[in-house]
């Protein structure tokens, strides 16, 4: 048996895809750590990702990932740092051929392992899952996958750490894996360095957490937190946050030293409940979390002490995330100024739907929103802004149809108010509005004998 | 600012509470924080499922529901029927509920003097 670490340095290098693409060449560059952990799929990101697939079969994955490992690999090569990354989309192998052409142009043959998780794409298995009486249903609203069989473009089961961990175990430097959760891809090192359990349901609780909390990267190191935002230093060099975690299951949160941000108990919380459902019940396919045994201790400056997290042992289903086409949206804006500005974007608004209406367009849904009036806080703001004195407003107005004909002619009736209707306006420089593909999003569960996770690890 | 009227004074929650809000399809979750320890009975009394449901009457469309989570002094709300279906559905600004946090805060608790 391979000796125990001390503890295991886990860096969060992206919240989601998209995120900043400085933060992670500081995480690896910035002090030691152990592991990169890259979360890049977000619900509705799947079905982006199986589009672009559809057109090219090469793509389908996050693209971004490789010019921003190219930067990265020779340093993790040198300080033998190893990565964790959900990159791989929906064409994880594709993903991971990229990246290996990548390496070999760095002249990185034979210094790197490619560990590739695969096996969550159900999108070809649906019709034989569905014919053997798995029924898929919504579960927000109980209805079988059936009702929109045919118009579905994704379906991925959510994988746990286990797939990452046996890649690790077989020596990958670098995972790249399809849907695998955002909190196992942090789990997974854990695991793989201090020879947790399968059934150590306390350890994997904390590992959850731990997780949970670096997942969206500087949103707990002091990006989009509320609490004393205004004295958070330097959030232009923030600092991504690093799990210190102990075999024990304890951790704590830290940064670099000399970064921005604030990593704080307050802020901590902030991240804890983001995107919470019961919190006694945090469900995983690795097992469930009970939020509500977290010990949260400030131990010095940016730096937070975790413990005391219980688990409970992982259900015998698996979270399905499918996407399926819903129909078209578009939304355009207007700005108005004063004098009168939110009175001429109501005249405006009332006005654009008189003429949609003479036109018959049949929508399912038409959503006026007053940007700077009452976008965000809806009556509650209106209830105490000075609406007869503000400077300017933006009508913001949406449609939604299964008809994409209505919604491209709703496109066609925004411009003409700028010469027809209240004055006073400006801001359509960016031009007509585009309709919009919706892919919904239908969550299920499946049971989990269903699903075969496939690991492979291949030299470069 | 406090205001008093009568044997009862009005707080905005946004002086004894942090929070941070998400979604899950068309649910938006709140949490809500008391800024020190002492404040968390305050939320647990005051800010309940029902005023909450009352606070966003006419802007959420379904039942709210609460969580305690005493170790973190904080409350989590779920606001069914948010977010006009939800993620790529949503023609909202807020599609994906991440100021509701914040309309939340607007909340004013009648408390004892």
């Amino acid at each position: 048996m391979k000796p125990q670490p001390a503890t295991v340095r886990i860096a969060a290098g992206q919240g989601f895809w998209g995120d900043w693409l400085e933060a992670p060449y500081r995480q690896v560059t910035g002090g030691p750590v152990d592991y990169l952990m890259m979360d890049y799929l977000a619900e509705v990101t799947m079905s982006i990702l199986q589009k672009q697939k559809s057109r090219d079969p090469s793509l389908g994955y996050a693209k971004d990932f490789i010019p921003l490992m190219e930067r990265i690999l020779p340093i993790l090569a040198e300080r033998r740092i190893k990565i964790t990354a959900n990159a791989g989309g929906v064409n994880p192998r594709g993903c991971a051929q990229a990246l290996a052409e990548t390496a070999r142009r760095l002249r990185l043959g034979g210094k790197v392992r490619l560990g590739v998780v695969t096996g969550d794409d159900l999108l070809g298995r649906l019709d034989g899952l569905l014919a053997r009486g798995h029924e898929l249903r919504n579960l927000d609203t109980g209805r079988p996958l059936a009702d929109v069989r045919d118009r579905v473009v994704s379906a991925n089961a959510y994988l746990g750490a286990w797939p990452v961990v046996e890649a690790l175990r077989g020596g990958a430097d670098i995972v790249v894996t399809g849907r695998v959760t955002d909190t196992g891809l942090t789990l997974a090192p854990m695991i793989h360095a201090f020879g947790w359990r399968p059934d150590a349901w306390d350890l994997l609780a904390a590992g959850t957490v731990a997780g949970h909390t670096i997942e969206c990267g500087a949103q707990c190191s002091g990006g989009n937190c509320l609490v004393d935002w205004e004295r958070i230093p330097d959030l232009a060099n923030v600092g991504y946050p690093i799990v210190e975690a102990a075999p024990d299951g304890t951790f704590e949160i830290t940064k670099h030293p000399g970064t921005g941000g604030r990593i704080s108990v307050a802020g901590v919380k902030e991240q804890l409940v983001y995107e919470m459902g019961n919190p006694a019940e945090y469900i995983t396919p690795d097992g469930i979390a009970d939020f509500t045994t977290i010990r949260l201790e400030q131990m010095g400056k940016d730096r937070v002490r975790v413990s005391g997290v219980r688990g409970r042992p992982a259900t015998d289903k698996l979270k399905v995330s499918i996407g399926y086409f819903y129909g078209y949206k578009a939304v355009g804006t207007l700005v108005y100024a004063w004098p009168d500005a939110y009175r001429k974007a109501q005249a405006a608004d009332r006005i654009l739907r008189q003429r949609l209406a003479d036109l018959g367009l049949k929508f399912e849904s038409v959503l006026t929103e007053f940007v700077g009036a009452d976008a965000t806080h809806g009556p509650l703001a209106r209830a105490s802004a000075p609406l007869d004195q503000l400077p300017e407003v933006q009508l913001r107005i949406g449609v939604r149809s299964a008809d994409k004909a209505a919604v491209e002619r709703f496109t066609r009736e925004i411009a003409p108010l700028i010469l027809n209707g209240p004055p006073s306006v400006t801001g359509f420089a960016g031009g007509r509005p585009k309709p919009e593909e919706i892919v919904a999003y239908w969550p299920a569960l499946l049971d989990k004998r269903a699903v075969e996770p496939c690991v492979e690890v291949v030299d470069v | 600012m406090t205001k008093h009227t009568g044997r009862k004074k009005k707080v905005p929650l946004v002086e004894l509470a942090h929070a941070r809000s998400g979604d899950k399809g068309d649910t938006a979750n709140v949490g809500l924080i008391a800024l020190k320890p002492e404040y968390y009975p305050i939320l647990v009394k005051h800010v309940t499922a029902a005023r909450v449901a009352r606070h966003f009457k006419g802007i959420i469309s379904g039942p709210v529901e609460r969580y305690e989570l005493p170790n973190l002094q904080a409350l989590n709300f779920l606001l069914h029927g948010a977010l006009d279906g939800g993620g790529t559905i949503s023609l909202k600004t807020d599609a994906q509920g991440k100021v509701f946090s914040t309309a939340l805060l607007r909340l004013e608790l009648e408390l004892p003097r």
